[in-house]
């Protein structure tokens, strides 16, 4: 069996899932080792495995306890976690030579009603509205796990000269589409909610929709960016997603 | 076939096992807070264990069956009632069409399931027809239940209907239950705490000894913040012996994390797939159903386990039910 990283931490949570735990630093590299592992629960699934949660430095992997049980078999626990040491070597080579996601294209208009807090961003960073809008639409985000509700991307690469912290006080209701920004973290609302981030613009496109076949438009492992438009173009888009 | 909804009831959803398979993208499981309670009202039926069915909150509905019905109900004692007499809990009940099912004031605060023969049919959302109020997905229109709805069933089971037959129900409005019970899990009683069993979660010992002990030991009570997603509790305050900020991970139904307030916070089947809250312990697989009594009010103790009794526990729940499955197969076979 390859050596584990010094990172490499397994723990329960509860009597249905392990958590492998690489960490605790956000960064692409383990980013990537998470998503080639995942990969390779897609293609090579131990029976008995229900579904796998990636986060930023870790893979939750759900499974079902009367399935992996029989006499003469270890613990179920033991299973799980036997199964992703052996698969660590493979995870490893995929993490070498990985593919990443797709590029997303979010279209987003910037300001005005769409992006009511878009001056205080601009004053907060000293820089033009314009200039936010600029260094907002450059990196191209990461999209390290969705989460926090469906559809709901975290991203990695905000330019930090736009990190602002948090309204004082929560709007009572966000609607979809909503692009913001808390600290240094940038998303994209996908369900109406109430929330505290600096709201700078909106995007006419879905990021959840229960009517797709797959409901998330964005997935751990993407990769994205945020394309300015006009309003004009939000309306016809609107009508089109 | 369909069931017309007199009274919505306090709070009523249709609710299936969930829909599993999309929390890497967000989506919460959902499905019934007891899944142990429906799958056993609906082997009561002769559905398969997946059939979605009503999930009751302290006040049921009034419906009205608009043709023949078997149905039965688990969970909390809600008072139903067809035509001014109770109806059991976890036995098979023949209903007539035009029979109106009611639940009065209940003793105690809890939930309920009803399960009917065919299943309540609405739309599959994502593999499930469980409602998930957030998203405004699945069940009847992604909402609870309302006055004047129409609820679809399903196709009776072969099994379903052998069981009708050997009921008999009157013809008129009539209704019949059978003589037998499924053997459930004894409520806790009158004035007795809740009791659910636990495993210390993954940041557990980053808890102060003296929270890990006040943890196992004392009593919470659920306070009025009590939905689908989670309930808050209220007790001893819980405090991290580090303040280093947590990164994101997954959270699941029976985790209990503890904010900064140090009063923790029990997940539900309706909980967000993570979390950045610190997870203090897990429920136990075969503890999750108890936790759907959790209503305000109620008090709460937490009591430790070990992982291997945790697994024992939850393939002795399952055996039960398979055990359940093949009885109410027996009950329709000739004598």
């Amino acid at each position: 069996m390859a050596d584990l990283p010094a990172t490499w931490r397994l723990y329960l949570l509860g009597d249905a899932a392990v958590v492998l735990e690489l960490g605790q630093a956000i960064a692409p590299a383990t980013h990537r080792l998470l998503q080639a592992l995942a990969r390779l629960l897609d293609q090579q699934p131990l029976p008995g495995l229900r579904e796998y949660v990636p986060a930023f430095t870790t893979l939750t992997v759900y499974y079902d306890p009367v399935a992996l049980s029989g006499p003469g078999r270890p613990a179920p626990y033991e299973q799980v976690a036997s199964y992703l040491q052996a698969l660590w070597p493979a995870a490893l080579a995929a993490a070498a030579d990985y593919a990443p996601g797709p590029v997303v294209e979010i279209p987003v208009c910037y300001g005005g009603d769409f992006g009511p807090d878009l001056g205080l961003v601009a004053s907060h960073a000293q820089l033009s509205a314009a200039e936010v809008i600029a260094r907002h639409t450059q990196p191209e985000y990461l999209v390290y796990m969705v989460g926090f509700a469906p559809g709901f991307p975290y991203l990695g690469g905000l330019d930090a000269r736009l990190a602002t912290p948090r309204r004082a006080a929560p709007r009572s209701l966000v609607p979809a589409g909503a692009v913001g920004i808390a600290g240094l973290q940038t998303g994209v609302y996908s369900l109406p909610t109430p929330g505290g981030w600096q709201l700078i613009g909106r995007t006419p496109r879905r990021l959840f929709d229960a009517a797709r076949a797959q409901p998330s438009l964005l997935q751990a492992g993407d990769r994205l960016r945020f394309v300015p438009i006009s309003e004009l173009e939000f309306q016809r888009l609107s009508r089109v997603h | 076939m369909s069931i017309s909804v007199l009274k919505p009831g306090l709070f009523t959803t249709v609710q299936d096992l969930g829909r599993p398979g999309y929390q890497k993208t967000g989506l919460v499981v959902s499905g019934a807070l007891d899944a142990v309670a429906l799958r056993t009202a609906n082997l009561l039926v002769g559905n398969p264990a997946t059939a979605a069915g009503l999930e009751c909150t302290l006040r049921g509905p009034v419906l009205r069956f608009e043709a023949d019905t078997l149905l039965a109900l688990s969970g909390a004692d809600l008072a139903a009632t067809i035509a001014g007499q109770p109806v059991p809990l976890g036995r098979p009940v023949a209903v007539r069409a035009g029979a109106v099912l009611a639940f009065g004031a209940p003793k105690l605060a809890g939930r309920a399931w009803l399960a009917v023969a065919g299943g309540v049919a609405v739309p599959l959302v994502l593999g499930s027809r469980a409602t998930y109020l957030r998203a405004a997905l699945g069940g009847l229109s992604g909402r609870a239940l309302r006055a004047g709805d129409a609820l679809p069933v399903g196709e009776w089971p072969a099994l379903a209907r052998r069981l009708f037959d050997t009921l008999k129900p009157a013809e008129t409005a009539g209704w019949a239950s059978a003589r037998w019970l499924a053997a459930s899990e004894a409520a806790a009683p009158l004035g007795m705490p809740l009791v659910v069993r636990a495993l210390p979660g993954p940041e557990y010992a980053q808890f102060a000894p003296s929270s890990q002990q006040s943890f196992w030991q004392e009593l919470f009570t659920v306070t009025t913040e009590a939905d689908r997603m989670g309930c808050r509790l209220s007790g001893p305050a819980l405090t991290r012996a580090t303040t280093a900020e947590l990164l994101s991970s997954a959270v699941t139904f029976g985790t209990v994390q503890v904010p900064p307030g140090g009063q923790p916070i029990v997940l539900l089947a309706d909980c967000q797939t993570t979390g950045g809250y610190p997870r203090l312990a897990q429920v136990i697989s075969a503890d999750l159903g108890r936790l759907a009594q959790a209503l305000p009010g109620t008090r709460l103790r937490f009591q430790p386990v070990s992982l291997a009794e945790a697994q024992a526990l939850y393939l002795a729940q399952e055996r039960r039910l398979r055990t359940l499955e093949r009885a109410v197969h027996l009950k329709t076979l000739p004598v």
